[in-house]
């Protein structure tokens, strides 16, 4: 399925140089059109206009409620943790009247790219920064309150649950900055203490803020 | 310091039990399993050694290495032939008053040198201790699942172990070939506090409609790197077992992440406990995914 790519800044599921970027189309030729960074267009005759997504609602993009015209909008993020490369990971998010082709065509674009794809509703977080941010949040706040130390605790989950890496060496590398950036959308949305920035990270924005 | 020479594994009949006894005995120590059913020995005794025939099959251990390992096992049902343990560790239930009476028997049967040591994954030491005279010498050594191939124990001092204690606690881990980590004593210590919380989390995603079981799972896995997402590893453990854990967690902790989801306590009243009953957030009869 042939996609075409209209780009606005850097993306953070495809930065420059990746392969994904340099198999587009034009427009005119594609079934698909994918904004990256860009505001969408509503094209009724394509399968699927796919937007990537930072931190907001896929309802930012389409309205809340159902619109015909952004039926086959379909809200996309391949997941990176931060500053690390992009992982083979993409979360498709969905409303509840986006048409089930336009999905199915999301799908089809990123499988043939390698691409390991999952759907998900439109909520905060989606999947992955839902589960995973509350439990670096605990870990950074279990080291504060000295549990244990940073290597023991990392140690555990590697040998204890058989995780590549801990989440403490693996929330510092993707940067403290970032997390906070995420918590803090997910804590103003959610409202639960669950996802308030530790802070740790909450030092680490305001350090960047700061050019240190 | 204590030297420990003669170690006892009380609830040996139980898998948790066995495998400690596994990595006591593998470890070079006389190892006594001690358990009120004769039967579970009995039955854990037929594992271990089926466990060390495979070791031997697999080339990690000679014959006469698992013949000197088994040499070194003993069983019994009665208490008293704990009285020549340096180190005793218990894997029994659960439960509080369950530990602490348990403790207060040891406390009768062996010297004033033995060190008890508790496998509780969510229990207070420091309260565990304070079942018997000598909390001084009471440690936490949580061993994982199965122990006798997880390298890992938390190892945890209560408020009155004493340091003495702790350090020949922990360089008997060692000499077993495992790899002790140190944490407060805290419920749930690192492993659990981290991961019963993560687990409820990923519960809730399913019951508020984030996504299927099966793209949740697939997302972890793909994302993260981790060998099973968090909904096949509650079927595996049993969604009664996560029920169990939060109602350890949730009253000490008061932590919302900690308490049983809705979704996870119609699931147990249905019986949908997992692989154990065929049926969880998965079903293990067929390739269909229940709620995929």
């Amino acid at each position: 399925m042939q996609y075409a790519i209209v780009r606005n800044g850097k993306s953070r599921s495809f930065p420059e140089g990746d392969s994904f970027l340099s198999s587009a189309v034009a427009i005119e030729n594609a079934e698909v059109v994918i904004y990256l960074g860009a505001a969408i267009v509503s094209d009724q005759a394509k399968s699927a206009v796919l937007v990537e997504l930072g931190t907001e609602s896929l309802a930012v993009h389409t309205g809340e409620d159902a619109d015909e015209a952004f039926a086959n909008v379909v809200g996309f993020a391949r997941y990176r943790n931060g500053d690390d490369p992009p992982s083979r990971l993409v979360e498709l998010v969905r409303r509840p009247w986006t048409k089930d082709g336009a999905v199915e065509a999301a799908r089809k674009v990123f499988e043939a790219a390698g691409l390991e794809v999952v759907v998900c509703a439109d909520q905060p977080g989606r999947i992955i920064d839902r589960l995973v941010r509350p439990k670096y949040n605990a870990a950074l706040r279990l080291l504060d309150e000295k549990l244990a130390t940073q290597a023991d605790m990392d140690l555990t989950c590697r040998l204890g649950l058989g995780y590549p890496d801990g989440p403490i060496e693996r929330v510092k590398r993707g940067g403290l900055a970032y997390h906070f950036e995420v918590t803090q959308a997910l804590f103003e949305t959610y409202g639960t203490p669950a996802y308030a920035p530790p802070r740790q990270a909450v030092v680490a924005a305001l350090r960047k803020r700061n050019g240190k | 310091m204590t030297t420990i020479r003669t170690v006892g594994v009380c609830g040996a009949g139980g898998t948790m039990g066995a495998g400690i006894a596994i990595v006591a005995a593998r470890g070079g120590f006389r190892t006594i399993s001690y358990d009120v059913s004769a039967e579970s020995l009995e039955r854990a005794a037929k594992q271990t050694a089926n466990f060390f025939a495979k070791s031997v099959e697999r080339g990690k251990l000679t014959s006469d290495e698992r013949d000197a390992i088994l040499a070194r096992m003993e069983h019994t049902t009665k208490i008293d032939d704990l009285a020549a343990c340096d180190l005793v560790i218990e894997a029994v239930f659960e439960d509080l008053e369950i530990k602490q009476n348990l403790l207060r028997e040891l406390d009768r049967v062996c010297p004033t040198h033995t060190i008890f040591a508790s496998n509780t994954s969510t229990l207070s030491i420091t309260e565990i201790a304070s079942g018997c005279s000598r909390p001084d010498k009471v440690v936490g050594m949580h061993f994982c699942l199965p122990a006798q191939l997880m390298k890992l124990i938390e190892m945890s001092p209560g408020l009155l172990t004493s340091e003495e204690t702790f350090k020949a606690a922990w360089r008997w881990t060692e000499q077993c070939g495992q790899t002790p980590v140190k944490t407060q004593d805290r419920p749930g210590f690192i492993l659990n506090a981290l991961l019963v919380p993560f687990n409820n989390d990923a519960i809730r995603a399913v019951e508020a409609g984030v996504a299927t079981p099966a793209d949740i799972d697939k997302a972890i896995k793909t994302a993260l790197g981790y060998k099973m997402g968090p909904l096949e590893l509650i079927d595996l453990v049993g969604l009664d077992t996560q029920v169990r854990l939060c109602e350890a967690f949730y009253p000490i902790t008061l932590d919302p992440r900690a308490a049983a989801p809705p979704l996870l306590r119609r699931m147990v009243a249905a019986g949908l406990l997992g692989r154990k009953t065929g049926r969880g957030f998965y079903t293990y009869d067929g390739a269909t995914m229940f709620g995929a």
